[in-house]
């Protein structure tokens, strides 16, 4: 059985059992598993990044629609976690993965655990970050790895509506007033340097891109900057220098928000622990 | 007439859109609600946002609210009550031969 057949209601604890594993050696079993939390972490941050705005969006419309986003990145998550886990062997479902682990543990991209700031610091990044999910959930569809490809399947059509929703927004703000200009140029210039980290590789990446399994990170950054260009150019907004900051979220080092953001996502489980809906 | 004029818009609220969606391919659009935003693209989106969260649509209109031209509420009587009592347009007023059954 494959991982997107599941996960239809609540974690299901027979999903180590139920799902058909693939036949890796130990290394590339390994390397997988580090890269499904890579990717997992990244949208689960950002899904509860995204749903912090339930409440607060500028229109009930628009609330609606950045709900919508938020629960689109957690059904990623729930899939890429719940593989992460089976493959892994350890009996650890999404929920443990999810929320019981420790801030050093998690891998998302940095990016996603800055803290939203106004609407057009949220949109700008969720174009970012949207633009680069849709070119790398194409490639992974014709994954080695069956369930991947399952799950790319999927988060594909969710990530190109993010995409354009989102670049929607940047060209509205951007070529709207000169205050919203402002503030989404401020946000790019922000922001921008994050993505860096994006397209940065280890041994990881190379043994995976290897089997077939996952693209090599760095064959993105070109074509992920052409794919941003005409939006931002059509934005009035100008593309900042490249920097020589990099973050390391992948790696396990975060920024300071992180450990903000964990108690707050973590709180039910860590007061109610296996407690379910 | 409580209509604002389309070449008015107010700067401080979004513009009324009614919203249809079709449920499947050869069923027609049905009215399900309406949306505030700014032009037609981002009244599709936020459309399909608010109304097709639950598989409800493969297709989606948006029309300007205030380009729908409404009958008016207290003509009521002489548009609608004269076809009350014309029972004859209805086909189950008709009897049918015993060779045609099941209309």
């Amino acid at each position: 059985m494959l991982v997107t057949e599941l996960l239809q209601t609540t974690p299901d604890p027979a999903a180590e059992t139920a799902l058909t594993l693939p036949d890796y050696d130990p290394e590339t079993q390994a390397a997988l598993f580090r890269y499904l939390l890579r990717l997992g972490d990244s949208v689960l941050i950002l899904g509860q990044r995204t749903s912090e705005w339930c409440g607060h969006a500028p229109v009930l419309e628009e609330e609606m629609a950045l709900a919508n986003f938020g629960l689109d990145l957690i059904g990623q998550a729930r899939m890429l976690l719940t593989y992460a886990g089976a493959l892994e062997g350890k009996g650890r479902d999404e929920d443990t993965l999810a929320f019981l682990r420790y801030e050093h543990e998690y891998r998302n991209v940095t990016m996603t655990e800055l803290p939203n700031g106004d609407f057009a610091r949220t949109m700008v990044r969720h174009f970012l970050f949207a633009s680069w999910m849709v070119l790398l959930w194409a490639r992974l569809q014709s994954s080695a790895d069956p369930h991947l490809a399952a799950i790319a399947g999927k988060a594909v059509k969710e990530a190109r509506y993010h995409q354009r929703h989102a670049g929607g927004w940047v060209v509205r703000l951007g070529d709207g007033t000169a205050l919203s200009h402002d503030k989404t140029q401020a946000a790019l210039d922000d922001l921008w340097p994050y993505t860096a980290e994006w397209f940065e590789s280890d041994e990881d990446d190379a043994r995976l891109a290897q089997a077939g399994i996952a693209p090599h990170p760095g064959e993105f950054a070109a074509r992920w900057r052409e794919t941003v260009t005409p939006t931002l150019a059509e934005a009035q907004l100008r593309m900042p220098p490249e920097s020589p900051f990099r973050s390391h979220g992948r790696w396990g080092r975060h920024s300071e928000h992180m450990g903000h953001l964990l108690p707050e996502m973590q709180y039910l489980q860590r007061a109610y622990p296996g407690g379910k809906w | 007439m409580t209509q604002t004029p389309t070449d008015t818009p107010r700067r401080d609220e979004w513009p009324l859109w009614e919203v249809f969606v079709r449920a499947k391919n050869g069923l027609e659009h049905k009215h399900c609600g309406s949306v505030h935003a700014v032009d037609a693209r981002m009244a599709l989106e936020l459309a399909r946002d608010l109304y097709t969260r639950r598989q409800e649509g493969v297709s989606i209109w948006v029309v300007r609210s205030d380009q729908i031209v409404a009958s008016d509420p207290d003509a009521k009587p002489e548009l609608f009550d004269p076809s009350a009592d014309k029972i004859y347009r209805h086909p189950t007023f008709y009897r049918l031969p015993a060779e045609v059954d099941h209309m």
